[in-house]
């Protein structure tokens, strides 16, 4: 029989400390679709994800009233797109970006992502075309997300992809000045990237996955922290950690019978259920405020970086036996602009890029919703860029960059994109120049961690 | 299937009257219930078997809604499976 404590607790979670089901993705593999005639492909893709994916909001919405769980967005994921582009040569792969924007529009999902090519070695036909064109893609499109994987540990790092994708974050955010330059907050540049992750603007559906798969992304930062908020000041580290563990196998569990009623609903396979502690800008649901609730004054602080590792392992450990399949990203976000604490750290300056970097050493991603000045140069984006993905690269780990740059905006200033993405001051950068650096160009040798066999 | 439902608000006469009738109007069968006033604060834990329920689910969850709406309570009603997943291993 059920117990009243544990009723009333999963009741207070859902309605006093965020928890929720951040996103179902479903992920459509393209592969079949493409085509020579880039017409004929933007009519076959429309055709398969409006038909794989028509029952994925009211399946969700049905699953929201059983349990009482509030899934946020619902959202698809699909092959680069790049790989379509390849087959169509000398067309602008733009008409993709609007064949998916109609897909969102049609099915009613929050997001779509795949707008993607993985140049982590090199570039392959369609790869220059697609990352040319995100910025228009971007900015002509309201759902669409982009991503490009620039560096694996096993390839190394395309030094070339980096130094376009400097000046392509510049492009993008300039393209939507008028919009608080959006197109930069649904680009993302990646270092090891997962083929799996439910998660915007980084979700695409890799090719070694099933046709068709649905993919859960959990939340709940608010929960770890009210759990934090009971235990005495002077309990010791690992019973802090040991809580975490028992409140992250709890919300993952709720992911999981999130993901397995949807697949078995919708008919496709379960993926995994990505175990991320995902913030959102509403007051509570932060991850630094977990952080602060372990003893730090404010996030950013000396001891920010280790409170940070033991979160993010704590966890994965917790959630790793709450679900039968793990996969995506599976960690703690941190995302400034998405979380209130985030967004108080940086603005009183006790917050800053360097010691952001260091953070995603230990946490499950990277440099993540940053707003930069609007004078920060190409070189400077790229050469961020291509320090986050050394630290991937070397760390066997996942690393990324969402880097805002404010144009017309200096340090101090504000973005403010609404909903889930938030809003931020505008952060310091070092504007020293790598010029010369990233103008070299090549590859960066993979390190030795990647000879494995 | 069986769902929980947690009722609560301010303590006043009738509200497990009222939830019960809602249950039986609709085909659930209550099968057990668990009920506190703290201070002045109802607290009401019912399950309720929804096997034989003559309405859909999600209308039964929207009218348990409505009716806490109208009596100043806090109903939710939500599926068994839920509180089962994460608080067993």
């Amino acid at each position: 029989m059920l117990n009243t404590k544990d009723i009333l607790e999963t009741i207070s979670m859902i309605q006093d400390e965020n928890l929720d089901i951040r996103t179902v993705t479903m992920g459509i593999s393209l592969i079949d679709c493409i085509d020579p005639d880039i017409d004929r492909a933007c009519e076959k893709v429309y055709q398969k994800i409006c038909e794989k994916a028509k029952n994925l909001v009211p399946v969700c919405e049905e699953i929201e009233k059983t349990y009482g769980i509030p899934i946020i967005n619902k959202r698809i994921a699909v092959t680069p797109i790049a790989m379509l582009a390849a087959a169509c040569k000398g067309q602008n792969p733009v008409k993709f970006a609007h064949t998916l924007e109609k897909c969102a529009q049609t099915c009613g999902v929050n997001f779509i992502g795949g707008y993607s090519a993985l140049v982590q070695k090199g570039f392959a036909s369609g790869d220059k075309e697609l990352m040319e064109s995100i910025p228009e893609a971007l900015a002509t499109t309201e759902h669409v997300c982009a991503s490009v994987n620039i560096g694996s540990t096993k390839a190394g790092i395309n030094m070339d992809a980096v130094k376009m994708m400097g000046r392509i974050v510049r492009e993008a955010a300039e393209l939507t000045a008028d919009r608080q330059c959006i197109g930069a907050a649904k680009l993302v540049v990646f270092c090891n990237a997962p083929e799996d992750n439910p998660f915007m603007a980084g979700a695409f559906h890799g090719v070694g996955e099933a046709d068709t798969v649905i993919n859960v992304g959990v939340s709940g930062p608010g929960v770890v922290r009210a759990a934090l908020a009971k235990l005495p000041k002077d309990a010791p580290i690992d019973q802090v950690a040991d809580l975490i563990k028992k409140t992250a196998f709890k919300i993952t569990r709720m992911g999981q019978l999130v993901a397995k009623e949807a697949s078995t609903r919708l008919g496709f396979p379960f993926g995994i259920v990505d175990l991320s502690l995902a913030p959102t800008p509403a007051i509570g649901d932060s991850v630094a405020y977990i952080l602060e609730e372990m003893g730090l004054e404010t996030c950013g602080c000396c001891g920010t970086t280790a409170c940070l590792a033991l979160l993010n392992d704590a966890v994965k450990k917790g959630g790793v036996m709450a679900s039968s399949h793990i996969g995506g990203l599976s960690g703690a976000f941190i995302p400034v602009t998405e979380d209130a604490g985030m967004i108080a750290a940086a603005t009183d300056g006790t917050l800053i890029l360097e010691k952001l970097e260091a953070m995603t050493a230990v946490c499950s991603v990277g440099l993540d919703m940053i707003n930069i000045p609007g004078d920060t140069t190409a070189e400077v984006i790229s050469a961020i860029i291509a320090d986050e993905a050394a630290i991937g690269m070397v760390n066997s780990k996942t690393t990324a960059c969402r880097l805002i740059p404010a144009i017309g905006k200096k340090v101090g200033d504000t973005l403010s994109f609404g909903g889930l993405l938030g809003e931020g001051p505008v952060m310091a950068v070092n504007t020293k120049s790598p010029k010369v650096f990233i103008h070299r160009g090549g590859r960066l040798p993979a390190p030795m961690q990647s000879l494995k066999n | 299937m069986k769902a929980v439902i947690t009722v609560v608000g301010k303590d006043a006469v009738g509200i497990l009257a009222k939830v019960s009738v809602l249950c039986a109007e609709n085909g659930g069968n209550i099968i057990d219930v668990t009920q506190t006033v703290m201070q002045d604060m109802f607290c009401m834990i019912m399950l309720c078997d929804t096997k034989e329920l003559s309405v859909p689910f999600s209308d039964f969850v929207d009218l348990a809604e409505k009716l806490g709406e109208e009596n100043n309570l806090k109903i939710h009603v939500m599926h068994e499976d839920l509180f089962n997943s994460m608080h067993r291993i």
